[in-house]
């Protein structure tokens, strides 16, 4: 059984409050940053191998190092609480069942990078979780834990998939529609209202509380050679125990979907898609991977969001698909051509393939616009559509074949 | 400073608007006193006043029902924009409405997880119940249908989100209990 690292504090009677989580030891860890020097605290995150939860898997203590030394204008830590990779829910846990979590990793990312204003941008949707976390933020305030040195401003978003990716929101954090910008400038040289600005994950910051309280060799040794830690799974589809699972990163997807309860429906697994909509799907004999970064990307996908969707023999993959492919359409902001036409387009051919229309050629025109356009935009968006795009028509195209014979 | 008119700059250095004033000055789209205290002081709290422009949006939109033309016209002059720099902001955005929406708000959700559980009964099941099409607005003006995206809640699929609330784990019947309750 793995260690409850993020969810310790899950089962308490009102989490969400400033007392109880001060009475399971909270804000501890903040005393002890304050006493640090500000290096010492990147220093310590870097070598507890904790990495991004939110999706890229990028080293969170090598990210905070990126800010110019010696700049001395703002600084700005901005938290992505913009959840929206389909199969995705952890960090709506943490937000409405541990908040100050996230405020006490905040304060000490925001002393390790020398930040005096913090944003929380919430996607719109989540109205409850937003009433949760400012909330906390209020008693935080009310406290003094808040406002002597750092500040935070809480920010809903207003409906649109793209500002979970970083420069997306920082676009609408600034007031615009939340077009990603090119990089470089990475957004720890020039992000936020122009200024050096780290954007961490949610579920990334809340690690950095124990990290810090109980030290970067205990966090790495939860986890894998190049990866600390556990992690937040959110398991769904057709398993017994749909819900969210903190496990070491070095379970193995196999491992994973029993903890769920294992697959319902036929009982028998069809396919997997291990980490959010954007990662390439895994067959039922692919599944003994471990679940952290590398394991993944080994395998030929990703570990994105941690989101695990799971399919019995009796799911239609090209439906499956077409949900996906209707989801990349209608979420691709439409500033780079390859993405904006090719989703709308393969969103029409796979609808033409589902509904019995589809033409002979039609499968080889998807895989080659997916990857004439894979890598040659502005952010990761399209590169994401393209994972499921080409891994469900290779994994399983007797079942595509099928239906355009049909 | 009293309350402004459409298209008066609230920020006092900055240079007069160019294009904040095309909206009829004697327009009924306008913030009660203290709500324009509140948007001046979400302004002051971004480092660009810009920043403000979701929030004032979402006010605007919980203000007035929905966000028209003219409301975008206002809202531009309250920031010292151009009508079309907030008229490109709320026409990105899914939850701002450009057009009058129901008392209520149905978002039944559509992706991946939600279909696995059965989101497409569940959504035949709400057309059925209130004889509209996605995107409609009952005849009575008591709820608008809508289709949408994850909403990430997929341990609790299928689901939908009432308004503020989300509504975990739906068959008929419970639909149908939680479309008598909407009034």
């Amino acid at each position: 059984m793995a260690e409850t690292v993020l969810m310790r504090n899950f089962q308490r009677a009102s989490s969400h409050t400033l007392a109880v989580y001060r009475d399971a030891g909270g804000y501890g860890a903040w005393e002890k940053a304050r006493a640090m020097e500000p290096a010492a605290i990147t220093e310590a995150v870097k070598q507890s191998n904790l990495r991004g939860l939110g999706g890229a898997g990028f080293p969170t203590g090598m990210k905070w190092s990126f800010i110019p030394k010696g700049h001395t204008g703002p600084v700005y830590l901005v938290v992505n609480a913009d959840e929206g990779e389909p199969g995705t829910f952890k960090d709506r846990y943490l937000l409405e069942r541990d908040p100050h979590a996230l405020i006490e990793g905040m304060l000490i990312a925001a002393r390790a990078i020398r930040s005096a204003l913090g944003f929380v941008y919430i996607r719109g949707e989540y109205v409850q979780p937003w009433r949760k976390f400012a909330a906390a933020v209020k008693e935080a305030y009310d406290a003094g834990l808040l406002g002597q040195g750092f500040d935070v401003i809480v920010h809903r978003g207003a409906g649109a998939y793209i500002c979970g990716e970083e420069t997306g929101l920082l676009s609408s954090l600034e007031g615009k529609k939340g077009w990603p910008k090119i990089k470089p400038p990475f957004p720890a040289i020039k992000g936020a209202f122009g200024q050096p600005t780290i954007v961490n994950n949610v579920e990334t910051l809340c690690c950095v509380p124990p990290i810090i309280d109980r030290g970067a060799a205990w966090f790495s040794g939860l986890g894998t050679k190049t990866q600390g830690g556990t992690r937040m799974y959110s398991v769904s589809g057709r398993v017994k125990r749909p819900g969210v699972y903190e496990a070491s990163v070095s379970i193995t997807l196999r491992q994973l979907i029993e903890r769920a309860g294992g697959v319902t429906g036929t009982g028998r697994l069809k396919a997997v898609v291990p980490g959010g909509g954007s990662a390439a799907i895994l067959t039922a004999d692919e599944i003994d991977v471990t679940m952290d970064v590398d394991g993944l990307r080994n395998a030929g996908t990703m570990i994105g969001s941690a989101g695990v969707m799971v399919m019995d023999e009796s799911v239609s993959i090209p439906e499956a698909l077409l949900v996906l492919a209707r989801f990349y359409a209608h979420e691709s902001c439409g500033q780079c051509t390859p993405c904006r036409e090719s989703t709308g387009w393969i969103y029409k051919m796979v609808h033409r393939i589902v509904d019995g229309h589809g033409r002979k050629d039609d499968l080889d025109t998807i895989l080659d616009v997916a990857r004439r356009g894979a890598g040659t935009t502005i952010c990761a968006f399209y590169d994401g559509a393209v994972g499921p795009y080409i891994s469900y028509i290779e994994k399983f195209r007797p079942e595509f074949e099928a239906l355009i014979r049909k | 400073m009293s309350e402004p008119r459409v298209g008066a700059t609230t920020s006092a250095n900055r240079p007069p608007t160019r294009q904040g004033g095309l909206a009829d000055p004697a327009t009924t789209i306008r913030f009660s006193g203290d709500q324009l205290a509140e948007v001046r002081r979400l302004q002051s709290l971004y480092p660009d006043p810009r920043g403000a422009l979701l929030p004032v949006l979402h006010m605007a939109q919980e203000t007035f029902g929905h966000i028209s033309l003219e409301t975008e016209a206002y809202v531009a002059g309250l920031f010292d924009l151009s009508p079309a720099h907030v008229h490109e902001v709320v026409t990105f955005y899914t939850l701002y409405f450009q057009q009058p929406k129901g008392r209520h708000v149905v978002a039944v959700c559509h992706n991946l997880s939600c279909t696995l559980a059965g989101a497409k009964d569940i959504l035949a099941h709400v057309k059925r119940r209130l004889g509209v099409e996605v995107g409609e607005t009952t005849d009575d003006g008591r709820v608008t249908l809508q289709s949408v995206e994850c909403l990430c809640a997929c341990e609790a699929a299928p689901m939908a989100q009432v308004d503020d609330r989300y509504e975990p784990n739906l068959t008929p019947d419970k639909v149908d209990r939680i479309l008598e309750g909407l009034r």
